[in-house]
């Protein structure tokens, strides 16, 4: 048996390898949930059920959608250019932290949307900063970011916990580990009234249309796609692959660190150590199964958001653990690793 | 010759998608016959040839090997079956000695004790037989091309291969080595053993071989017995058609363009280019000739700004230097044709119109303010592909898609499509079918009479005779002094590539 790269690739390859991907994830899980005596086409309906069933879960998708898109985002701008960014988690918290502390103790000697600015713009930056450290280590030294951002995570969610219980530790919590609260006035506006939609949604959805227009419009873009597809060949057509990968860890970082900030001034107003239940890694399968494409990644963090808002109402209506939504992810994963093996190679006997 | 055959192929056809590589090809090969496969680049030699050893499975037709049919995609049991296969790439573990290469894959994993000083007196005795002499405690890394073409061809023989087939053995060679590696196979054939070789060179063929069987295209397109034919024959056989490669005109070079002055270049811990010295004019091709892996890939990379120089001094339109960028060069109008088309000439992935623009995409033409001027580009590319005739390609096509002649002439297209001042062409027509390789030589040599002064570094010597107005051979990093193209006759040349140059006995 052989692999042969394809030379043949069809768009609509392309778009099948996701569906193709999901639909074979989804019927893997299923044995797991008839395993726990439940029907899994009952399971899936309640899924959706519980996902659109209602204005109120329909605003809860949302809300759970708009850190996948920016944390997906993340790993697929890095992704593309061959940055193996496995640190949005770390740059999340390390941008909601960020938030935290500005909101609280920026005082209201200015506009609260200039604060806002100042809020967002400092997530940005400290996430960018945090995967420039590994980069630079990287491009100096050769060791690998995998590894560097991988355990960066554990450092920073410490120190997180660290201050959120110390210096940061809000007093009328009544000793719950949680960080002091932002101002009201520099919380993000809502996007629906009695929900928890904010317009962090909006600003996710944006950064996908700008970093899609970046990629697809712009010399950085066409010098970014050319170091990630074939480093050899950029160096020879004069691409800066140092200035490239700086470029590209800058604007990762902050997408994560955007993230953290969106989360903190949209939805809880404070930093506790269950602010993400991982959405730094699941954005890595949101890019994955989008292909890398900035566009994708909205639809693919929004199905993400779909399985883990749809388990939890599942998990309670027919009592199948809600784990089931982490192995559905982890599950598409693999799948779409398999889809884009055949999608790229052709197996001949 | 009325022995037995050893060999038969039978009605074999492989499609790879649209492109059907063997036509149903029948051959046979006869006890102690030495045959040569001949044909273009893609004429489907090595397909067929990976049929036999089960690298492939064919889409129909059978193989026999000493009269029994061999099952399909089995590499083992050719192996069984005695055929030997040497690869234009070896296959060696560098970092094993010899006996150990050779050994590798021979023994069972139960195997209590190895079998080593017993496989090494069957290694010496092989290769003491055909003149394959070495020593089977070296490191293969630390051998020559040659020595390591030496040990596959013993790892194929301790294997009790009876038929061995070698893919384009000569292609990384000395003609020294070639010299040598044809009195091994004549040694072999002598001795019972049977020999295929694939070739697209005309002068090998028709000294070593018995006979020949013509690829074109995928088919069998004629077989002669060697003694009956001649090279002007096999030549249209082999590529269809008669083509003329054009020709160089006499030219008053100008002014010096680029100076190389006791260059020395490290790379990878290793002396690369040894106090390299060389002029280039304006409207003059200098040739690089050389025997692969003698310092040319240095050079290429050191003059189109990859490397820089260790020692010595760089001199380019007046300024001196000793590293150049590819951003400098390409901003003075430098063309630069890289040895390797597909890991730094293109990015496969990309269309046809980004790799056209990449190296210049800063240019007013290709964006403003750092947006692509996504219409001036494939303008130029479109325009590009209609002067350089790119076939079976639009501005939008992925760039992995072309053949490798089209690739060639996009990249080529970029370079010269205002003229350079500077070619560096590192190996241009390595791997190109004859079309191919004749509109190179045009667009090269309309470049040099428009002014333009050509570093052609190849290891073609017909190529570099034919492009060259003077000639210095690189040999383990060093230059020999010029010769005028003139002067070069195929006997000196291939002395200079051998490092035997007239003062100078660096070898």
């Amino acid at each position: 048996m052989r692999l042969e790269r394809r030379t043949d690739l069809s768009p609509a390859m392309l778009l099948a390898a996701p569906l193709m991907a999901v639909a074979v994830s989804l019927a893997l899980s299923g044995l797991l949930i008839a395993l726990a005596g439940v029907n899994p086409l009952a399971a899936y309906g309640q899924m959706v059920q519980g996902a659109f069933g209602s204005r109120l879960s329909i605003s809860e998708t949302l809300t759970r959608t708009t850190p996948l898109v920016l944390t997906g985002l993340a790993a697929a701008v890095a992704f593309r250019a061959r940055l193996w960014n496995i640190g949005a988690e770390g740059q999340l918290y390390a941008g909601a932290l960020v938030a935290a502390w500005l909101g609280h103790s920026l005082t209201l000697a200015m506009p609260a949307a200039l604060s806002l600015l100042i809020i967002m713009g400092a997530g940005m930056v400290i996430g960018a900063l945090l995967l420039l450290g590994p980069v630079l280590l990287r491009l100096r030294l050769g060791v690998d970011e995998v590894v560097t951002t991988l355990l960066m995570n554990f450092i920073i969610i410490l120190f997180v916990s660290m201050m959120i219980e110390g210096p940061m530790k809000d007093p009328l919590a009544f000793g719950w580990p949680q960080s002091v609260p932002v101002e009201s006035d520099v919380m993000l506006p809502k996007l629906l009234e009695r929900s928890r939609l904010h317009i962090g949604l909006l600003i996710a959805v944006g950064a996908a249309l700008l970093i899609w227009l970046v990629q697809s419009r712009t010399v950085f873009g066409m010098q970014t796609r050319a170091a990630g597809l074939n480093a050899p060949a950029a160096v020879f057509a004069g691409v800066p692959l140092s200035k490239t990968l700086l470029g590209v860890a800058c604007i990762s970082g902050a997408l994560a660190g955007l993230a953290g900030a969106i989360e903190v001034t949209g939805l809880k107003g404070y930093v506790t150590l269950d602010l993400s239940p991982g959405y730094g890694y699941s954005g890595i399968v949101v890019a994955m199964l989008a292909g890398l494409n900035p566009i994708g990644v909205v639809f693919t963090a929004l199905f993400v958001a779909v399985v883990f808002v749809g388990a939890d109402s599942m998990s309670r209506a027919l009592g199948v653990p809600s784990f089931i939504a982490d192995v559905i992810v982890s599950i598409s994963l693999l799948t779409m690793l398999v889809a884009l093996l055949f999608t790229t190679y052709r197996v001949r006997r | 010759m009325s022995r037995d055959t050893v060999l038969e192929l039978t009605e074999i056809t492989k499609r790879f998608g649209d492109l059907l590589a063997n036509d149903a090809i029948s051959l046979s090969l006869k006890q102690g016959e030495l045959l040569a496969l001949l044909g273009e680049n893609g004429a489907g030699k090595t397909t067929l040839m990976n049929i036999l050893f089960g690298h492939y499975t064919a889409d129909s037709g059978t193989v026999k090997v000493f009269g029994s049919e061999l099952p399909p995609g089995r590499p083992r049991m050719a192996i069984e079956a005695g055929v030997g296969m040497v690869h234009q790439h070896f296959t060696l573990a560098g970092n094993l000695s010899v006996l150990d290469n050779i050994m590798i894959g021979t023994e069972g994993l139960g195997q209590w004790r190895s079998g080593r000083r017993a496989a090494r007196n069957k290694l010496m005795v092989l290769a003491d037989r055909f003149g394959l002499g070495v020593d089977p405690e070296a490191l293969v890394s630390e051998l020559s091309v040659g020595e390591k073409q030496r040990v596959e061809i013993l790892k194929a023989l301790f294997r009790d291969a009876r038929i061995l087939i070698l893919d384009e053995p000569t292609a990384v060679l000395t003609q020294i080595e070639a010299a040598r590696l044809f009195e091994t196979l004549n040694a072999m054939t002598e001795d019972g053993l049977s020999v295929i070789f694939i070739s697209h060179k005309l002068a090998e063929v028709m000294t070593a071989s018995n006979r020949v069987v013509i690829l074109r295209a995928g088919a069998v397109v004629a077989e002669r017995n060697t003694a009956d034919t001649d090279r002007a024959e096999l030549a249209e056989l082999m590529v269809g058609r008669r083509v003329t490669r054009p020709v160089r005109e006499d030219q008053q070079p100008g002014d010096n363009v680029l100076d190389l002055a006791n260059v020395d270049v490290v790379e990878n811990g290793r002396k690369q280019l040894d106090d390299v010295s060389l002029t280039v004019r304006a409207g003059e091709i200098l040739g690089i000739i050389g025997v692969s892996g003698n310092g040319q890939s240095s050079l290429g990379r050191l003059t189109s700004g990859l490397v820089g120089a260790s020692s010595g001094q760089m001199t380019y339109d007046g300024t001196t230097t000793d590293r150049f960028t590819p951003r400098q060069l390409v901003a003075n109008a430098t063309g630069r044709i890289p040895e390797d088309r597909n890991t730094e000439g293109a990015v496969g992935e990309m269309s046809l119109w980004e790799n056209a623009v990449l190296e210049r995409i800063g240019d007013k033409r290709f964006s403003r303010h750092g947006i692509v001027d996504r219409n001036g580009c494939r303008a130029f590319t479109a325009d590009l592909i209609e002067r350089f005739d790119v076939r079976g390609a639009g501005p939008q096509t992925p760039t992995r898609q072309l053949s490798g002649g089209n690739m060639q002439k996009m990249i080529l297209g970029r370079n010269l499509a205002s003229v350079p001042k500077l070619v560096i062409a590192n190996q241009p027509t390595r791997g190109l079918d004859e079309g191919a390789i004749a509109a190179v030589h045009g667009e090269l040599l309309a470049a040099r009479k428009a002014g333009a002064a050509i570093v052609l570094i190849s290891e073609d010597l017909d190529e570099v005779v034919a492009l060259a107005d003077r000639i210095q051979a690189i040999f383990k990093g060093r230059l020999s002094a010029p010769i005028a193209a003139d002067d070069a006759d195929p006997q000196r040349i291939g002395l200079m590539m051998a490092g035997i140059w007239e003062g100078d006995h660096a070898a």
